[in-house]
Formats: C-alpha cells, sequence, structure tokens
C-alpha cells in the first residue's frame, strides 16, 4: 500500500517520462523483439513459415556473408586505431597554442564532420575517378602510375576506409583537447623539473590522465565503424566481388533489395549481440574508471 | 642533473638565445604540420564548392581545375528545374523540424523527471533508456520498417521523425544537465505555488537554455542526416528528403554533368555549415556534455 500511495504522489514523475517511454517502447525495444521473432520465419510464396534457425545457418554457409564479417572487422581493425592515434596525435600538437590557433584547427578537422557522409562520398567517387579524378592527377604529378581505385580488389576496401577517417577525427580531437586542458598544469612543471621529456611527460602525464576519453573513443569508433554502410552503398554496392561487402549493406541488400526479411532480421540479431558485448565492455571499464 | 642544466643555461645568455630559437623552430615545424594536415582534411570540400561553379566541361577536366576557369550559376539553376530539389529540400527542413521539436520538448519532461523527481522504479526504467541508447539503429532497422508498414506511416513524415525522436541520448544530457540546478530553486516556487508543468515550464525551460541549444543543434545535424532510414521508408518524389534526392541526382547526372551533383551537395551540406559557424560553441559543447559519463 505504501509503495502505491508513493507512486500516487510522485505521479507527476511517471506522467513526465511518459512520452519518451511510450515512443521507446514502441520504436526502439518492440523492434528488437519483432527482430529476433521475424529472424526464426521465412516468408515462402507469401505464407509465412517457422524454420528455426535456419536463416542463421543459411547466412553463415554464405560467401558474402562470411566475407562482410572480414571486412567488417578489417574497417574496425584498420579505421578505429588509426582515427584514435591521428586525433591524439593532433590533440597533443594543438593543446599548446593559443585560443585563436586551437580554434582555427579545430574547426578545420570537424568540417568533414558537419558535411554529411553522403556529400563526402559524392565528392570523394569524383576524386577517386580513375579518368577525371583528382587523385591519379596528383599521383601523375610524383611520377605514380594512374590506379583505378574503387574497382580494385587491393585498393577498393582501403580507399573507403580512408574515407571514413577523414570523418571520424573531428569529434575525438575536440574531447582529446578538452581531456588534456583539464590535466593539471603543475604535473607538467615538476615533470619538467624532473628531467622527463617531452615523450615522457606525454606518456606517464597525459596518457594515463585521459584515459576515460581514450576509451570512450575507442568504444564509440568501434560501434560506429561497424555500422558502415553510407560510402559502401554509394561508391562500391559492395563490389567488386564482395571486396567492400560489410555486415550492414548485406543487411540492407538482404531486406531492401532481395526481400529476404527473415535472413536480414536474423542478420541484425548478430549484429545485435556482437554491439551489445562490445557495449558491456565499454560498461565495465566505465564503472571501474575514474569519474571526470 | 636537471637543475644543473637549469642553471647553466640561466647562467649564459647564448643557452637562453640557442633554446628560444630552437622552440621557436619546433614551432613553426608544429604550425607547418598541422597546416598541413588540416588542407588534407579540407581538400574534398574545396573540391566540391569549386566543382559547383565548374562548367560541364571543366568538370571532367585533365589537368583538373584547381579553380574554375569560367565560373558559372548554371549547375544550380539545372538543379531546380531539373529536379523536384525545392520540394527535397522543405522536407528535410519539415522533418528536422519536427523532430528537433519533439526531441526538446520530450526530452526536458523526463530529463526534469530524472534529474529531480524520485518515485518507485526510477532506477531501473533509467537503465532501461540507456541500454537503448546504446542500441544501433541498424540492428532494428527491418523491424522497423515492416512496423511503419503494418502502422500505415510508410513514406510519411512521421516514419520520419518518430524513430529519432525516440533516442533518447537528449534525455541524458538534459538529466545531466537539469541535476545541477539548485533543488531550493524548486522548492521556493512550489511554495509560492507553482503547479509541476508551471515548474517545468518557468524553471526548467529557461535554465537549460545551453543544454536545450546543444540539443536542437545536434538533433537537427542527426535529422538532416538520417540518411540510411530515410533511403529506406521514403519512396515516392514528394516525401524524399534532400540527401535521398541528391543520390538521385547522382545517379541521372554523375556521368553527364558532375557540377549538378556538387551543386547538390553544396546545398545538402550549407545548412549544416550555417548552423556550425553560427552556434560553433554549442558544438563543442554538446560534444563534450554528450561524452560525459554518457
Amino acid at each position: 500500500m505504501t509503495v502505491l500511495r508513493q507512486i500516487y504522489r510522485e505521479r507527476w514523475g511517471y506522467y513526465f517520462i511518459t512520452p519518451t517511454y511510450l515512443l521507446t517502447v514502441l520504436f526502439a525495444v518492440a523492434p528488437v523483439v519483432m527482430g529476433v521473432y521475424f529472424s526464426l520465419y521465412r516468408t515462402v510464396r507469401g505464407q509465412s513459415r517457422y524454420v528455426g534457425f535456419d536463416n542463421y545457418l543459411r547466412l553463415f554457409r554464405e560467401e558474402a556473408f562470411q566475407r562482410a564479417i572480414e571486412n567488417t572487422l578489417y574497417f574496425v581493425l584498420l579505421i578505429v586505431p588509426l582515427a584514435l592515434a591521428i586525433s591524439l596525435f593532433l590533440a597533443v600538437l594543438v593543446s599548446p597554442l593559443g585560443t585563436k590557433a586551437q580554434t582555427f584547427f579545430r574547426i578545420a578537422f570537424y568540417l568533414p564532420v558537419v558535411a554529411s557522409p553522403v556529400v563526402l562520398s559524392l565528392v570523394w567517387l569524383w576524386i577517386y575517378n580513375p579518368v577525371y579524378g583528382l587523385l591519379n592527377y596528383l599521383l601523375k604529378l610524383v611520377g605514380l602510375p594512374p590506379r583505378t581505385w574503387l574497382s580494385d580488389l587491393g585498393t577498393a576496401l582501403p580507399g573507403l576506409a580512408v574515407i571514413v577517417i577523414t570523418w571520424s577525427i573531428g569529434q575525438p580531437l575536440i574531447l582529446f583537447l578538452a581531456a588534456i586542458g583539464a590535466v593539471p598544469r603543475d604535473y607538467y612543471e615538476a615533470a619538467i623539473i624532473d628531467g622527463g621529456n617531452a615523450w615522457q611527460r606525454f606518456w606517464h602525464i597525459t596518457l594515463p590522465l585521459i584515459q576515460p576519453t581514450t576509451l570512450f573513443v575507442l568504444i564509440t569508433n568501434t560501434i560506429g565503424v561497424f555500422q558502415i554502410w553510407v560510402v559502401i552503398h554509394l561508391m562500391t554496392q559492395g563490389g567488386p566481388f564482395y571486396a567492400t561487402q560489410s555486415l550492414v549493406y548485406l543487411l540492407y541488400q538482404k531486406a531492401f533489395v532481395a526481400g529476404r526479411f527473415g535472413e536480414a532480421s536474423a542478420l541484425g540479431v548478430l549484429l545485435f549481440v556482437i554491439i551489445m558485448a562490445i557495449a558491456y565492455i565499454q560498461f565495465r571499464f566505465f564503472s571501474r574508471s575514474v569519474e571526470y | 642533473m636537471a637543475r644543473i642544466a637549469l642553471d647553466r643555461s640561466v647562467a649564459s645568455p647564448g643557452g637562453i638565445l640557442r633554446r628560444l630559437t630552437w622552440s621557436r623552430a619546433l614551432l613553426a615545424v608544429r604550425y607547418l604540420l598541422l597546416l598541413a594536415l588540416a588542407l588534407g582534411f579540407l581538400i574534398p570540400l574545396y573540391w566540391m564548392f569549386t566543382g559547383a561553379f565548374k562548367t560541364q566541361g571543366s568538370s571532367f577536366a585533365v589537368p583538373p581545375e584547381w579553380f574554375p576557369k569560367r565560373p558559372t550559376l548554371a549547375n544550380f539553376e539545372l538543379l531546380f528545374t531539373r529536379h523536384p530539389t525545392v520540394r527535397w529540400f522543405a522536407n528535410s527542413m519539415v522533418v528536422a523540424a519536427g523532430t528537433v521539436f519533439l526531441t526538446l520538448l520530450f526530452s526536458s519532461l523526463a530529463g526534469y523527471s530524472f534529474a529531480k523527481k524520485r518515485f518507485p522504479g526510477q532506477q531501473a526504467l533509467f537503465w532501461i533508456l540507456l541500454a537503448t541508447m546504446m542500441m544501433p539503429r541498424q540492428v532494428t532497422l527491418v523491424p522497423l520498417f515492416i512496423l511503419m508498414r503494418q502502422l500505415e506511416l510508410f513514406n510519411t513524415y512521421l516514419a520520419l521523425i518518430l524513430p529519432l525522436v525516440s533516442w533518447p541520448f537528449g534525455v541524458f544530457l538534459l538529466r545531466q544537465f537539469i541535476q545541477s540546478l539548485p533543488t531550493e530553486l524548486f522548492d521556493a516556487a512550489r511554495i509560492d505555488g507553482a503547479g509541476e508543468v508551471g515548474l517545468w515550464w518557468h524553471i526548467v525551460m529557461p535554465l537549460s537554455r545551453p543544454a536545450l541549444g546543444s540539443l536542437a543543434i545536434f538533433t537537427f545535424v542527426a535529422s538532416w542526416n538520417d540518411f540510411f532510414w530515410q533511403v529506406v521508408v521514403t519512396r515516392t518524389d514528394t516525401m524524399r528528403t534532400l540527401p535521398v534526392g541528391l543520390t538521385r541526382v547522382a545517379e541521372q547526372e554523375f556521368g553527364v554533368n558532375l557540377g549538378i551533383v556538387m551543386a547538390g551537395a553544396v546545398l545538402t551540406s550549407l545548412p549544416l555549415f550555417a548552423m556550425f559557424f553560427a552556434f560553433q560553441n554549442y558544438f563543442i559543447k554538446g560534444i563534450t556534455m554528450g561524452a560525459v559519463k554518457g
């Protein structure tokens, strides 16, 4: 009874979260449940049939799926560490500069994030064009042979990764600058008096103190890169020969090109499990690391 | 050791001078390196802007024209006359405005409730929201698409707006911000006879303006760039948003007239750039606020 009375007394607390909760349940929680359900069914000639785990088994046997896993891992392992290293390097270079210079570089590196991925993908499509693209022209200037970037098995995947890196730097840079700015100055002064060089100061002071930010960047970028889709959709459509097929692009093809909603749902569930595992790791680290 | 080195440099003026020129040279190297990298990052954007003003011939020119030799506005004219670009632009604006409005409204209510009220089950309800926030939208893409068809919302503004509003990032941002408001303020207003809705409207809303500003900008950008979902859930030219329309233009014109595609790209990114330059500080604040304790 006391709980009921308490609920009644605090009823406005519930009223205020109701709109948010209605939307969350309808458009975020229900689709997860539906996704699991759909992944166990297959529609054949308009008839929905229970097929157990057959959708999953079909996926595992498919070459496109295996390549999608490989490529997605490749993207993650290439883009995430590179984006982290570049943005951290830039932050260290920018952080001692004056306010105006800091603002300038923050803007310069954040602008590609502001332009939408759709826009940048189209511009890069032009830059990579083997006949009239800027890249081959620049290579010719330094005496290198032209390449057919996006239709070449060897360069298509790294070619897309480069583009994604250009818009994965801006946000971490801003976060790192804020984190480095929060490190007390006297730590560095003490280290200088003790004879610590620039590298030692970075390794023993900056890096440990900005660790929560590093972790945040690492994990949000990982989850972001797992969902790579726009560049593939607009530039290579997963080709040549599955060379740029990714998990999310495969999901898109299954659902909206081939109309196989069961298999697409199974892929969605797998993606959910993978990403929740990453989120779980994120959680454990966050509860352990220092408040900031 | 270090102390001795320090003393020696103080003792001889030559040492200080050498140190100064050395550190100045390092600073110059630092600037050069940063400028070169920034240039590399900005070249695609430069290419887009200049490309939009190039004639059909010069967009395919080899060697490429670093600056359009005969700058023209014809691309923009063709973009608007050959394609329903105005409609696409209006669609994107309507969808973004609707998303921003509903997100601010619902997030401020829920954020206030989670920050300043105590009710049974609050913790659990909050964790559920946290879990849904971490969930990537691509995972629920297929069921959401089927759901929209069943609700007969497919190819409507609501289908474009509601899934984004249900993303609870704003609730967290505002809860974080409202927690920092002094509780005495609410107690005083309550004593003065303010109702629950009055507290929200007269205290929470005006005082959270900085957080609401950041959230509005982020939501606008998120909605404008919600390309994947917009591709999936729109079917007709009258419902397409500008980025989706732009890809239609690209499909038809890419090998024919690059200038039109680049003009469309400029138009698509212009509202985002304008917003960024007008509200830079909100952007920076929003990014750091969103990251702090997720």
